[in-house]
């Protein structure tokens, strides 16, 4: 029965426009195996009155068969609808339930939390606006737990409810509460979320759920369901610029030909301009039509047919973007996978792209590196394998419209399909184009365009220190670790000096400008004991360019000046050349110089 | 900024599903049972491809024993909006006489309904179906996907379902495989009332409330829609005012006393009542987990 039955009863007119004009929220629940996900969500659905009594009266019978509660109901078989999962008393996949209070209309995602099932589980997480996030008061934050919130903080949720769940079997205690919280706070701190909601509760004896227990004074915040119905809902969508993927060109006759497809951002009214993307065609926007009726406007989330003025070339899988700010192309693109089949990924091998409404032939390359879900830790690895997540280069066949992952989840993320299974084989997202868009007419090829081809930004690397030797070391490690990540270097060495003395010093600054400005990472190990020297070397360069790394030395060296500000500073005892070599690359990519 | 109401949205995203289907499927079909949800579907089909029509057909697997007015309401729409209609009875099944009342609901609804589906979608080589079925309808439902899967016999594996991401739906699949295709996954029983009314769609008049010959047999309200209903010793049939939740064979399918016979009235029944629509469905009672195991075999 629907909550309000009094409404209901008396002004039905005004019931159903309450309910019509409620807005939607969407959220996951997720955690580890057991921390309660489903027995919470049966909760949520009973205490908001979701449930009918026959729903409730097979409960019971089900409960005496299969549940785990003794005597008591056990929600979670209210969720676990498969035979396989109510037998075994686990989720296998996620299951979408529905419930609405008088305030929001809700569609949860009950997701497993086994780990052979975390595809399941980012399939819930992929539609998320928040994310519940069970632990087990008795056990803590566990490895299941981490792996969660790295995906769903990775898919965009920004909202956490923490949730600590069987706080009826710790005896209630705050401090243990409290000590959940920090540590998965600590854990939290990089992953993006805006916001952290810790909540003590039973979703067993439904405490704190939608009323505020007895047995937690200490806890001044909102119950769950207080929590939910009072997040704002607005993803922040139609303030962007108007892009829409088309899904098909609707040909009914001869006189109409209008261009379908869902608007993924902005607004869009009749007489702007748009532009195609990739192709770069542009017209004007005659009419919004929307089954019988022609609109004055349409706005990011709905589904509309839109003509244009100008017979331009446009078909499935181009983007229609406002022509003041139109979505980028690009071929080449550092992302972000979640392997999600059993045979593991093959670097090289071709696998079928698919985004917004365009499928397109991909090779993956070998991942740069992976991310050990426990420690977010960045890890060597030469393939991919199921559940596991990684940063790899995309090499498209040809060139699509996107938008970064962080900027939108319609444009920027995407999966990919094996040829031979049909098998949706990885969900990616993309962090960043790794090239130049198209050629602009009359553009001029510059530094920034040469590196931007290359992936990176140009820089020179200025090893100083009086040990010509371990100089020489570093460098060689740098250039090595250059080429792993498919970046290109060139190096810059004494024996490359031409003439002596300041002369051919002032040579090689100006080879190492060149080489800069023809997009390159250059590493140089030369001679330069004194200040004044390396300040010339600096000036060449553009700001932010130059790296002036200086390795100490056990002895200081005659004559040798040591430089008071270097970018970056290696202790003589501390470091072999290739933890030196990695302490450099990870700064290179704090300054973006290389992604 | 212009706030989308949630039924704008499931609008929206129904909208987005069947045109992505025609854009990426060979030859699909819409399963159109004539119930609510199906004038929903039809509804949506219409508005997602205007101004042209549904680029597929409509496919009514017919039992034999659906409501009389089902049919007549049925043979009115394909008229009125000018439908590709397809019709499609099991002839092996009406060879041999298939009812609920000589073979049981379980036989019934297999030869007629599963096999019969089965039948139609082979011969019509459909690579694709739509069909109304929602997530909040029953427990397995819940599970399954937008886009679901099926072998070239028609098998649903739930424990092996693709993963599907934000709303890209990978279509693609081996020649004999098909897909099942769910537009209205996320709607809810309370949704498909409002956006009836909200819409004005036109549905089968079983759903309001009128003086109907019933039967009260094993706890339910059966009308007596035909004379090749048999009545057992004392059954007398009574006229009452009922209507119903849901629509499907008529023997096998319980009325609820009602006296709502306005749309309004009904949401508000609907809105105070303390069963779910499946209450009156024979089907699913058999067992728990039976509607699971029907799907696997290839029943919608
Ligand atoms: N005592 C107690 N038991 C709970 C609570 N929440 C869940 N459980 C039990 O913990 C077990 C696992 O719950 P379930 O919902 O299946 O966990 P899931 O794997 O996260 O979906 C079941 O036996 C539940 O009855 C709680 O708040 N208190
Ligand atoms: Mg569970």
């Amino acid at each position: 029965m629907a909550p309000n039955a009094d409404l209901i009863s008396a002004d039905l007119g005004a019931y159903l426009k309450l309910h019509e004009e409620k807005d939607l929220l969407r959220f996951i629940a997720c955690g580890s195996v057991d921390d309660g996900k489903s027995t919470l969500i049966g909760r949520l659905l009973y205490e908001s009155k979701a449930l009918f009594e026959d729903q409730l009266s097979a409960l019971e019978t089900e409960s005496k068969k299969f549940g785990t509660q003794g005597e008591n109901l056990d929600f979670a078989l209210l969720v676990d609808g498969l035979s396989a999962e109510r037998e075994q008393g686990i989720t296998i996949d996620v299951a979408y339930r529905f419930f609405s209070t008088d305030r929001r209309k809700f569609i949860v995602a009950d997701t497993p939390g086994h780990e052979q099932y975390t595809r399941n589980m980012a399939t819930g997480a992929s539609t998320a606006d928040l994310a519940i996030l069970l632990i087990d008061a008795r056990r803590g934050v566990l490895p299941q737990t981490r792996r969660h919130s790295l995906i769903v903080s990775m898919l965009g949720v920004k909202r956490v409810a923490l949730a600590v769940n069987k706080m009826d079997l710790v005896d209630w205690s705050q401090a243990r509460f409290e000590e959940i919280r920090r540590e998965y706070e600590a854990f939290a701190a990089d992953l993006g979320f805006t916001e952290i909601q810790a909540i003590p509760v039973s979703a067993l004896r439904g405490d704190n759920i939608m009323i505020p227990s007895l047995a937690t004074p200490w806890h001044d915040g909102p119950t769950l369901l207080g929590y939910l119905e009072s997040v704002p809902v607005d993803s922040g969508l139609q303030a962007l610029p108007f892009r829409m993927a088309v899904q098909r060109v609707a040909r009914p006759n001869l006189d109409f030909r209008g261009f379908c497809g869902r608007i993924a951002s902005g607004v869009v009214r009749p007489g702007d301009r748009v532009r195609a993307m990739p192709s770069g065609v542009e017209s004007r926007v005659r009419e919004i039509v929307v089954y019988r009726d022609s609109r004055p406007d349409a706005v990011a989330g709905e589904s509309v047919t839109l003509t244009l003025e100008d017979e331009i070339d446009v078909s499935r899988g181009d983007v229609l973007c406002a022509v003041e700010r139109p979505a980028e192309a690009a071929d080449r693109f550092l992302t972000r996978l979640l392997w999600m089949a059993p045979e593991p990924l093959q670097p090289g091998r071709d696998y079928l792209l698919k985004i917004g409404t365009r499928t397109v032939t991909a090779t993956i390359g070998a991942p740069r590196y992976k991310i050990d879900v426990n420690t977010q830790a960045r890890l060597a690895a030469e393939k991919l394998e199921l559940n596991e997540i990684g940063v790899c280069e995309a090499l498209l066949d040809r060139a699509i419209a996107f938008e970064r992952y962080d900027g939108s989840r319609e444009m920027g993320g995407f999966i990919l399909i094996d040829r031979l299974t049909n098998a949706t084989i990885a969900m990616g997202l993309i962090d960043e184009p790794l090239n130049r868009p198209g050629v602009q007419p009359g553009q001029r090829v510059d530094r920034a365009a040469r590196a931007g081809l290359k992936g990176q930004r140009p820089a020179a690397l200025w090893i100083t220190g009086p040990s010509a030797e371990r100089g020489s070391e570093l460098a060689q490690a740098l250039e090595r670790g250059l080429l792993a990540r498919g970046r290109h270097s060139m190096s810059l060495a004494e024996e490359d000096l031409r003439g002596s003395g300041e002369e051919g010093f002032r040579a090689a600054v100006e080879a190492l400008k060149l080489m800069a400005d023809a997009g390159l990472i250059v590493v140089a190990a030369l001679p330069s004991p004194r200040k004044a020297e390396r300040l010339l070397a600096r000036d060449r360069m553009a700001e932010g360019e130059f790296v002036e790394i200086f390795l100490e030395g056990l002895e200081t060296g005659a004559g040798y000046e040591a430089p008071e500000a270097p970018e970056i500073r290696l202790e003589a005892a501390e470091t072999s050349p290739d933890q030196a070599a990695a302490r450099v690359l990870a700064f290179l990519e704090a300054r973006r110089i290389i992604p | 900024m212009r706030k989308l109401t949630h039924l704008q949205r499931l609008e929206a995203e129904s909208i987005h599903i069947f045109r992505e289907v025609v854009a990426e499927c060979e030859n699909p079909v819409m399963l159109y049972s004539i119930g609510k949800d199906s004038a929903v579907l039809l509804h949506l089909a219409l508005k997602a491809f205007w101004p042209g029509p549904p680029p597929f057909p409509l496919l009514h697997v017919d039992t034999g024993w659906k409501f009389r007015e089902m049919i007549a309401f049925r043979d009115r729409m394909a008229r009125e909006l000018n439908l590709n209609l397809l019709v499609h009875m099991n002839p092996e099944g009406l060879a041999q006489g298939v009812g609920p009342f000589t073979h049981g609901s379980a036989v019934h609804t297999d030869v007629m309904k599963t096999q019969a589906l089965k039948q139609a979608l082979d011969a019509g080589g459909f690579d694709a179906a739509f069909g109304g079925a929602r997530r909040d309808e029953e427990k397995s439902r819940a599970k399954e996907r937008v886009f679901s899967f099926r072998s070239a016999r028609h098998q649903w594996d739930p424990k092996n379902q693709r993963p599907e991401l934000w709303s890209l739906y990978n279509a693609r699949k081996a020649r004999g495989e098909s897909i099942r295709v769910f537009p209205l996954s996320n709607w809810t029983e309370l949704d498909i009332w409002q956006y009836i009314h909200l819409e004005e769609i036109p549905i089968v008049p079983l759903y309001f409330a009128a003086k109907r010959p019933v039967v009260e047999r094993d706890g339910a309200l059966i009308m007596v829609d035909d004379e090749r209903m048999p009545l057992r010793p004392g059954e007398e049939p009574e006229l009452r005012s009922v209507r119903f939740r849901t629509l499907g064979c008529y023997p096998l399918t319980g009325a609820v006393e009602s006296t709502a016979t306005t749309l309004p009235e009904i949401l508000q029944e609907m809105l105070l009542s303390t069963s779910s629509e499946r209450q009156g469905r024979v089907i699913d009672r058999d067992s728990i987990g039976s509607m699971e195991r029907k799907k696997q075999e290839g029943y919608f």
